[in-house]
């Protein structure tokens, strides 16, 4: 059945006769409207990217961050509404102080998912709130090596080898899909992941867009963060090569 | 108000109302008064460190302490690191009780790993830090419960070398020699003689003559000491904590010494 | 009564994922009178236009110090403002205070955005009806960000809020290259012509009704300011020389000053 002008999507609250929840699709629909994000968990760790649409060119490039820094060896990347992912952020970066207090060890990926998972569910059991207008990718190094999981505003949670969110997901996977993840090294995971942004940004034909990209790993000892100016420069002109290779 | 008359004046009593027929909510409970037994703090550190020694030198600061941790006059762990470092630009040395060290520990990693989460391009030198430690420190005394330590903070950021003391009291100051504890009666005036006006010229070789020849001073004339500690260097190029070294000490005076060798008269 | 049946509570998505009452919101900036601020090597500058009610009535302030290193302009509900830039005074010397350290600006703002956002999904509460333009000097140098109420902050080169902001960030696109190697004067200059654009047919920036906040350090005209060059607000007769040097809008572009095109001002 349709949602519009039935009274069913008001509130979170509210189920509609047939089982649905449509401020928490509507909130999907605000993830549709924003710039892909993506994340590759390979070999040797995880590499984040998000294609960031820039609304003014008065904007200062690099600092407008969208990926964000949880604990010293967790990522965050989300698509939706920014003030939200912020939110989701902080929110996440208190229970990983949280686990670090309680259990004295770094936090397990899993359980800071799982989490974070319980608060956004939250969101959607109550007409005092609204759902969060994000689904965001957690990337990180633990005890059991590179992990990778999505989170969607309905508060489930999944692991993943290869990730997508936002309008080009669909894209995205496709050529993630392509890929043989778990034999890839960091570095050539940064060359793919650029590749990505630039196919699916190509392909929206959206205005202007920076790409902004973080990886973890062995390589930089375990910790979040930014991929180096060089590395992400060369990795920039390869997909631009690749791009017009594929025209 | 609770309208069971037979409630009124009495606690809850299984003798009583065994089956407890009347609300739990609605039972009066005997007033519980917080303070009946008294309140009682830390009084005393239990297991302990004794002395931290730290100077400037030409590169930055220097700093050691040795490894062990006393259980009152029992040697009880003799591999205790009591340097810490803090982000990039900053160690801290404990003496005094080192579970409440160790609970500094964790609380300055969390804040580290906050700031490492921020990614701006701000971190934490040894001047923001030594503040934080004071508040803290002075917090917990204000509160008669405090952290049973004197802590040394040393660091180098930004082409500026920086050393300070926090104690349990919250009390600060800064100076180009520090030395904590038993260090402060023995050590201090060593270091301030060798140190005092050449805080810009002495090497780190020199550096670390000065800080041994403490060192085994301290280990003759302080009985809470052990002969195995760590130096710390912090300058430009970051911190560094050395792997645990041993002095060579001679006892054979101490045979003439009445009352400790055998008896010569 | 609404224009919609989902624009009347900050809770409820529209079907396209969007929240109606912070677009109201963000409409309530553009009710306010216009701030402009710039960014160069060196300086981080403010200018706003003041409005007031009428002769008898004074002009309505604008610019808010936070620090000694930040400073705010505003535009929208000043009420709203007053309550954000408390909080962010607060923050600024909780810093201080734990810390010894000036707070780094960036937080500062993403303070008061993170503090926003949560008016922007809670049932009970509306978003601020304010937008701020933030300057400040840190470890990392002079800043300009943008505040909105949909608790979003940006970092800028050069940004303009409130009424008829458009054509201010018209003659900012413009000239926003050139700002980075600006003189502070210039750099003012620069702001008065944006401000200027803001203007309704028969207004003109006066010594009243402009206000001019800036950090970093001293102009040639200016007295007494501290070597760390302080968050200050210019306002008055200080504020002549500054008008002075604008070139006139119908006047015919000058001849480039020596040895720097970037200079050159609107045609």
């Amino acid at each position: 059945m349709t949602s519009i002008g039935t009274g069913y999507d008001l509130s979170a609250s509210t189920y509609s006769p047939d089982g649905r929840i449509f401020q928490v699709e509507y909130a999907n629909k605000a993830v549709e409207n924003s710039g892909t994000a993506i994340g590759l968990k390979v070999k040797d760790g995880v590499v984040l990217a998000v294609e960031k649409l820039v609304h003014s060119k008065l904007l200062v490039p690099g600092v407008n961050r969208r990926i964000h820094t949880v604990d010293k060896h967790i990522g965050l990347a989300s698509a939706g509404l920014l003030a939200d992912s912020r939110h989701l952020a902080n929110r996440s970066r208190d229970e990983a102080v949280n686990y670090r207090e309680t259990m004295h060890s770094p936090p397990q990926l899993k359980s800071v998912a799982e989490r974070v998972g319980l608060y956004l569910q939250a969101y959607t059991l109550y007409s005092s709130v609204r759902p969060f207008g994000v689904s965001t990718i957690l990337g990180g190094v633990d005890k059991n090596g590179p992990q990778l999981f999505v989170l969607e505003p309905s508060g489930t949670y999944h692991g993943y080898h290869g990730a997508a969110v936002g309008k080009g997901r669909q894209l995205a996977k496709t050529e993630l899909e392509k890929l043989q993840l778990a034999d890839l090294t960091m570095r050539e995971a940064v060359m793919q992941a650029a590749r990505i942004i630039y196919l699916v940004h190509e392909d929206a034909k959206e205005k202007e867009f920076e790409l902004e990209m973080s990886w973890i790993g062995e390589e930089t000892g375990n910790k979040h963060v930014p991929v180096p100016e060089d590395l992400l420069k060369e990795a920039e002109t390869q997909a631009k090569a690749a791009l017009e290779d594929f025209e | 108000m609770d309208h069971f008359p037979t409630n009124w004046g009495r606690p809850r009593n299984d003798a009583f109302d065994a089956y407890g027929t009347y609300p739990i909510a609605q039972h009066p409970r005997n007033a519980v008064d917080v303070f009946a037994d008294g309140v009682q703090r830390t009084q005393q550190p239990i297991v302990t460190g004794t002395s931290v020694l730290a100077i400037k030198y030409k590169d930055g600061i220097m700093m050691a302490a040795d490894n062990l941790a006393s259980y009152g006059s029992l040697a009880r762990f003799k591999d205790v690191q009591r340097l810490h470092p803090v982000g990039d630009y900053t160690v801290i040395g404990a003496g005094g009780d080192m579970s409440d060290f160790q609970y500094i520990q964790q609380m300055l990693e969390e804040l580290v790993t906050e700031e490492f989460a921020s990614q701006d391009g701000h971190t934490l030198g040894p001047v923001e830090i030594h503040e934080y430690m004071s508040h803290v420190m002075y917090a917990r005394r204000s509160k008669i419960n405090p952290l049973w330590n004197s802590l040394v903070i040393g660091g180098f950021k930004n082409g500026k070398s920086f050393l300070s003391y926090v104690d349990l009291l919250g009390t600060t100051y800064t100076a180009s020699t520090i030395a904590t504890g038993y260090g402060s009666m023995i050590a201090q005036p060593l270091l301030r003689k060798a140190v005092e006006g050449n805080e810009t010229t002495l090497t780190e070789e020199e550096a670390l003559k000065i800080i041994e020849s403490s060192m085994r001073v301290l280990f003759y004339r302080d009985a809470r000491s052990i002969n195995k500690f760590q130096v710390a260097t912090i300058t430009e190029k970051g911190a560094t904590i050395s792997e645990s070294r041993h002095l060579e000490t001679s006892w054979s005076f101490a045979e003439g010494i009445r009352g400790y060798g055998s008896q010569t008269q | 009564m609404f224009r919609n049946t989902y624009d009347s509570d900050n809770t409820v998505f529209s079907p396209q994922g969007r929240l109606h009452q912070v677009e109201y919101a963000l409409e309530a900036v553009k009710q306010g009178s216009a701030a402009v601020g710039l960014r160069s090597k060196t300086h981080s500058i403010l200018l706003a236009l003041k409005r007031s009610t009428g002769e008898l009535a004074s002009y309505q302030q604008k610019m808010f110090r936070i620090d000694d290193h930040v400073g705010i302009a505003i535009a929208g509900l000043t009420s709203d403002a007053r309550v954000l830039s408390n909080f962010m005074r607060q923050h600024a010397m909780s810093s201080r205070m734990l810390f010894n350290r000036p707070v780094p600006v960036n937080r500062l703002v993403s303070a008061i955005a993170d503090k926003a956002q949560v008016n922007t999904q809670e049932y009970g509460r509306r978003p601020y009806g304010v937008g701020f333009l933030v300057i400040g000097q840190d470890q990392t140098g002079p800043h300009l960000y943008e505040f909105s109420p949909s608790g979003n902050s940006y970092e800028y080169f050069a940004m303009s809020i409130g009424a008829r902001s458009q054509s201010a960030k018209t003659y900012l696109e413009k000239h926003y290259k050139s700002f980075a190697d600006c003189t502070l004067e210039e750099l003012i200059k620069h702001g008065l012509h944006a401000l200027r654009e803001t203007l309704q047919q028969d207004k003109e920036l006066t010594i009243n009704n402009t206000s001019i906040g800036i950090v970093g350090p001293s102009s040639a005209h200016e007295e007494a300011v501290p070597p760390a060059g302080p968050f200050r607000i210019l306002e008055g007769e200080k504020i002549q020389v500054f008008l002075d040097s604008m070139v006139p809008k119908d006047a015919p572009a000058p001849t480039t000053t020596a040895g720097d095109e970037d200079v050159q001002m609107a045609e």
